[in-house]
């Protein structure tokens, strides 16, 4: 019981303290993991990052399960997610109950997020325009990004279908340009 | 029935986000605000500052604080955030069960993520396109307040906490 305690604690740690979630908890959860804990080393863990990223849902959660089978199965990760989940659970659960019905009638806050506002929108903003300088003038990509777009804020369109229909696109694209290729 | 709609649409952005935090702000808006209308375009924003402050995914700290303003109790945060979570745990677990077999390089997943990488900028570009009307945005200031903030993240990569603490300061000064 002692180790899924730890693998409970380490976790909650990791989700108590990587505010902003995604990204920011990375360096976070490779000091616990790999450096404190060497549950896993760093290939592994480079490993991990690649296929957290690459399934849906959000890293910490990804990251807590594969650290969770790796060490104990399915037993290890059910320990490891729930400490991931519970500490940002308890949290967004007190400000939903004592603080969503002031932030609109409360003046002084009601300042504070008129302020906060236009700049969460910059924070969005700012890694679409990172990953789009990234990928560059490339055709493909850049249409599919366009589209994407469009679809979504012109046409109201589920971003379910358009995940789908992008992940299609890649797939037939790729195997049309191999047998292209290969002639 | 409320629970069973909290339940699906949370399953659903759990299954579908790919890409984490930032990309799934598109799928949560379409179910939350455009779809089931349990918040408005304006407390959206809010939970999103909400969520940048506090510890934790933005997919978790939504579901939590959506499934409790939609139902009013706490057994409705729990089932958003069970269902929300549920996928990608399900789906990592079956990644990590072949883990050995995956390891070599698939081409055709290579492929699938070609087309799912832009895509992910465009649900990312979206949700930040979608959040610009006259809840955000009220006068000169906020658009003032956006370019600085855009500037500081994007140029001299400012921490996100620093920007929305400065930018509440800026409000609680400005209006």
């Amino acid at each position: 019981m002692r180790i899924y305690f730890q693998l409970f604690y380490s976790f909650f740690k990791i989700g108590a303290f990587t505010i902003g979630g995604g990204y920011a908890m990375i360096p976070l959860i490779e000091r616990e993991v790999v450096d404190r804990k060497k549950w896993i080393d760093k290939d592994e863990f480079a490993e991990m990052l690649a296929m957290a990223q690459a399934a849906p849902g959000p890293i910490a959660i990804n990251t807590a399960v594969f650290v969770g089978y790796k060490l104990y199965r399915w037993k290890g990760s059910i320990f490891s997610t729930l400490g991931a989940i519970l500490p940002s659970f308890v949290i967004i659960l007190l400000i939903a109950m004592f603080f969503s019905n002031i932030i609109r009638t409360n003046e002084v806050i009601e300042r504070i997020f008129k302020g906060i506002r236009p700049v969460v929108v910059a924070l969005i903003a700012i890694p679409a325009f990172n990953m789009l300088v990234k990928a560059g003038l490339k055709f493909k990509p850049l249409a599919i990004t366009i589209v994407a777009v469009l679809l979504i804020c012109l046409l109201k369109v589920s971003p379910v279908w358009v995940i789908i229909a992008a992940g299609l696109v890649g797939l037939f694209g790729g195997i049309y340009e191999d047998k292209h290729s290969k002639k | 029935m409320i629970y069973i709609q909290l339940f699906t649409s949370f399953f659903k952005i759990g299954l579908f986000g790919f890409g984490g935090g930032y990309a799934m702000l598109s799928l949560i808006r379409d179910e939350v605000v455009d779809k089931h209308q349990w918040v408005n375009s304006a407390e959206f924003t809010d939970i999103v500052a909400i969520s940048q402050m506090t510890p934790g995914p933005i997919a978790i700290n939504s579901a939590t604080y959506i499934g409790y303003t939609a139902t009013g109790g706490v057994l409705g945060s729990v089932v958003a955030t069970v269902a929300v979570s549920l996928p990608p745990i399900i789906i990592m677990l079956l990644v990590c069960k072949f883990f050995f077999k995956f390891r070599n390089n698939n081409k055709y997943i290579d492929y699938v993520f070609s087309g799912l990488k832009p895509a992910v900028t465009g649900l990312i570009a979206a949700a930040a396109i979608l959040l610009v009307n006259s809840d955000t945005f009220i006068d000169y200031k906020s658009i003032t307040l956006f370019i600085a903030a855009f500037i500081a993240g994007y140029k001299f990569k400012a921490d996100p906490i620093l920007l929305i603490v400065l930018a509440g300061v800026a409000g609680f000064i400005l209006y």
